[in-house]
């Protein structure tokens, strides 16, 4: 997953990991070969007249000021073009912005945008700062992201494997934006506001993910790992974590009473 | 090919002006301080902006030079978010629009049949402001330049995480470049709309002199909204305030909707006279009238109309409701209707003409093969679902170089080999011109091409380095070394103007059989423009008055010393 070939992502952007992004790519297509035939047209007639027209084979230029058939023709042509492609968008678009129900056993269920039909999700909350990603897992995080009882994780996110997982994206800073090409669209983690997107991955799988906004110098740093693993294996490293953070607390906890009592702190 | 064949019977009336000086009292170069001449100040503007053009190309070529190889340790986070700042704010604010108020200085009045702008001491200050916030701003060399890119936006560009007096430099180039396009282009408006020669109705106005007009309007309406903007940024870093600043209720999403509702439009003001240059050359060397004048001249309109309702589609991925989405995407596909009929026009105004296959026509016709993709990507774009993906990529930096570089660069070096004939009396080499098509148009398509696949790869803009294996490594190679064949075509084109500013062939007033009021004047051009302003009937007033000079000696007109591009 993470090293395609040379000539990767040509023609058409990343896309295989989760439905929004698969849609995202076919509708992409869709434009693709719509453009290329315009392009193929008017680059075809551009290189044509300046091959056919040229003084040496044509002594005398045609006196023509306009033709407006023509004119009315080709604008009606445009925006034909233009309706079809505003059609095959908006019909695309639920596939796109409303996630599927969940497919694995299910782990929650809240309220909140985007919701799935059946109210199934993963809710994790991403918080940007400068340069990392933080990932507070589980529907709590949006009242409180720094509440003391949920497992959190940088920079990697742990998900399960067919499970709808909705993301609560914000910032802590200045704005970012959080975006893994195979997962679907980009999202802004904007200060002030909290943006929401969505995947369902079939794992076990790695994708890799950069912040697509301007953040500071280490931008070209701020990048995104999303481990997608079993349901299963998801709720043992959940325990594990919680277990790594209150073992980590705990020693801080130690290491600061200590310093205060010393007279260190 | 000779055109001359009979012996002159009478002599053809070339000279329909003369220079009137009053006798030299001070040094040369004071005249260029204190002139207030539309046309020295057209060439101050033009000579400025490309030195300007020349600095945001360095800075490009470093930043290309940082990408070619991953994990390339020649610039650093800082210094390369310094270059993007630089590169962007150069091209935009010091290179593409002054340089569209340089030609329109220089061409405006001559076009018209006027003697000078509306206001010439006006005109002067526009173009000391514009000189004014380029020193300011490339002063922050010396000290910190600023780092939040050319669209600054806040919190990044907030006192707290750009803390230095770079990020007030920039603002203070938005004022001042911002006070110099506006007073220009209530002078062009003035001048547009009261100083015509008689008989040149609005249906008889050169299409490039409706560009302006339109880009004119565009930066009345567009630029007052950057400046409060920024003002906003300014009392928000210095003087208390928190309109962008989340942490006090402030929104950061604000800056984005006064920043677009300025950005969006900037992006037609800067290709809308380019179009207008582009509706000048291909009728000339087509040998052909412009094919659907009012369609092109209506499409304009439309476009500037238009620009101002598309804003937030640079805005896809920040918080804003479905819906509005929808609309932006709509009006985004809509301004591709007019485009496109430009672009319709311009193929159709070639189809069955005689080419005159010069330099100028070389890169017209360069503008409107790289521009066509431009727009045809900008259609990608505009579907939001889609730009989730392509948003912030190098996608749309290839993107807005194909409309901006082709757009605009392409036609400013298309009007510089037409009209540099007429601003110095001297041709350019058109056998160099060539070479330095063909080197900028490679060069641009290898730089720019490879960066749309970079885009669909998953690389993001604005990153000053990359890890090997994402795929990447290859595309960045290539984009890199067509950026310095690309800067070899523009060297060429520099020194084309070096050499043959003294030394070129002699153009004589009219080397192209030129359609409008310009090609009427010796070249370059005396101070008073014309001594009689000729009466227009026409769209093409120049090809009238050969036609009349022509049918009244029976001589065919000479056309300076370049008939060998002229038909016979």
């Amino acid at each position: 997953m993470l090293a395609p070939g040379a000539f990767a992502n040509l023609l058409t952007p990343k896309a295989g990991g989760s439905p929004n992004a698969n849609q995202i790519h076919s509708l992409y297509v869709i434009i693709l070969y719509v453009a290329a035939v315009v392009f193929v047209g008017v680059e075809g007639a551009l290189i044509y007249s300046l091959y056919k027209f040229r003084a040496k084979k044509v002594r005398v230029a045609a006196q023509i000021h306009g033709n407006t058939r023509l004119e009315i023709g080709w604008t009606i042509g445009a925006a034909l073009i233009l309706v079809i492609l505003t059609v095959v968008t908006f019909v695309k678009l639920p596939s796109i912005i409303n996630p599927p129900n969940t497919s694995a056993p299910f782990l929650e269920s809240a309220l909140s945008e985007p919701t799935p039909p059946n109210g199934k999700r993963l809710v994790i909350c991403v918080q940007g700062r400068q340069f990392i990603w933080r990932y507070v897992y589980g529907a709590a995080c949006e009242s409180n992201p720094f509440s003391a009882k949920l497992p959190y994780s940088y920079q990697e996110m742990y998900v399960p494997a067919d499970t709808t997982v909705v993301l609560s994206i914000t910032s802590v800073d200045v704005i970012h934006s959080w975006w893994v090409p195979s997962l679907g669209g980009k999202v802004d983690a904007v200060p002030g506001n909290v943006t929401y997107t969505w995947f369902k991955a079939k794992g076990p799988a790695l994708y890799h993910g950069q912040c697509a906004q301007l953040c500071g110098r280490q931008h070209a740093f701020m990048t995104a790992l999303v481990n997608v693993i079993s349901p299963t294996q998801y709720q043992s490293w959940l325990s594990q974590q919680r277990q790594a953070i209150s073992t980590a607390n705990s020693q801080v906890t130690q290491l600061r009473s200590f310093l205060t009592r010393t007279g260190n702190l | 090919m000779s055109v001359i064949t009979a012996p002159v019977a009478k002599p053809v009336p070339q000279v329909t002006s003369r220079a009137v000086s009053a006798p030299r009292q001070t040094k040369r170069w004071i005249d260029w301080i204190v002139t207030t001449d539309h046309k020295k100040i057209g060439i101050m503007y033009l000579v400025t902006t490309f030195v300007f053009f020349m600095l945001g190309g360095i800075e490009a070529l470093l930043m290309r030079t940082q990408l070619a190889t991953p994990n390339n340790t020649l610039l650093s986070g800082e210094r390369y978010n310094e270059l993007l700042t630089l590169h962007g704010t150069t091209m935009v604010f010091l290179f593409v629009v002054p340089v569209m108020a340089g030609f329109g200085n220089y061409f405006v009045p001559l076009m018209i049949g006027a003697r000078d702008m509306a206001f010439p001491r006006l005109n002067a200050l526009s173009y000391w402001l514009l000189l004014a916030g380029g020193i300011v701003f490339y002063c922050t060399l010396f000290y910190h330049p600023p780092e939040a890119g050319w669209w600054s936006y806040p919190p990044l560009s907030s006192i707290q995480y750009s803390p230095s007096g770079g990020q007030d430099a920039w603002i203070f180039l938005i004022h001042l470049t911002g006070i110099s396009s506006l007073l220009g282009a209530i002078n062009f408006y003035a001048t547009i709309v009261n100083m015509r020669a008689p008989g040149m109705s609005w249906g008889r106005l050169p299409l490039f002199i409706w560009a302006i007009l339109v880009y004119a309007i565009l930066l009345i309406i567009a630029l007052p909204v950057v400046a409060a903007a920024v003002t906003m940024l300014l009392t928000d870093r210095h003087f208390g305030t928190h309109w962008f600043d989340p942490t006090a209720h402030g929104s950061p999403v604000l800056w984005q909707h006064l920043f677009w509702f300025f950005g969006h439009p900037e992006v037609y003001i800067m290709v809308l006279p380019g179009f207008g240059i582009i509706s000048e050359v291909i009728p000339v060397f087509s040998r052909k009238p412009i094919f659907g004048y009012k369609a092109i001249a209506a499409s304009t309109a439309v476009i500037a109309f238009l620009a101002t309702l598309v804003w937030a589609h640079h805005m896809f991925a920040s918080p804003v409701p479905i819906v509005v989405l929808g609309f932006f995407m709509l009006s985004s596909f809509l301004i591709g209707v007019p485009t496109g009929v430009k672009i319709f026009n311009w193929i159709s105004t070639m189809w069955r003409g005689s080419l005159v296959m010069t330099t100028s026509l070389y890169y017209a016709a360069g503008m409107i093969a790289i521009f066509l993709l431009g727009g045809i990507t900008g259609i990608f774009l505009a579907v939001f679902p889609v730009d989730w993906q392509l948003n912030d990529t190098y996608f749309v930096v290839a993107h807005f170089h194909y409309t901006i570089f082709g757009g605009a660069v392409f036609p400013v070096l298309a009007g510089l080999y037409y009209w540099f004939p007429k601003m110095t009396g001297r041709l350019l080499n058109e056998r160099m011109g060539k070479i330095s098509f063909w080197f900028t148009f490679i060069g641009f398509n290898m730089t720019f091409f490879v960066q749309h696949a970079l885009g669909l790869s998953g690389m993001v803009r604005r990153i000053y380095t990359y890890q090997p294996g994402l795929g990447w490594s290859t595309y960045n190679l290539i984009s890199t070394i067509g950026a310095f064949i690309l800067a070899v075509g523009i060297i060429l084109t520099v020194i084309n103007v070096a050499i043959n500013y003294k030394r070129g062939a002699l153009a004589g007033p009219d080397p192209w059989k030129g359609n409008t009021l310009e090609w009427f004047v010796p070249s370059p051009p005396p101070v008073n423009n014309f001594d009689v302003i000729p009466r227009v009937r026409s769209v093409e007033p120049m090809r009238d008055i050969r036609r009349q000079v022509e049918r009244s000696t029976g001589v065919t007109q000479k056309t300076g010393g370049s008939e060998r591009f002229a038909r016979a």
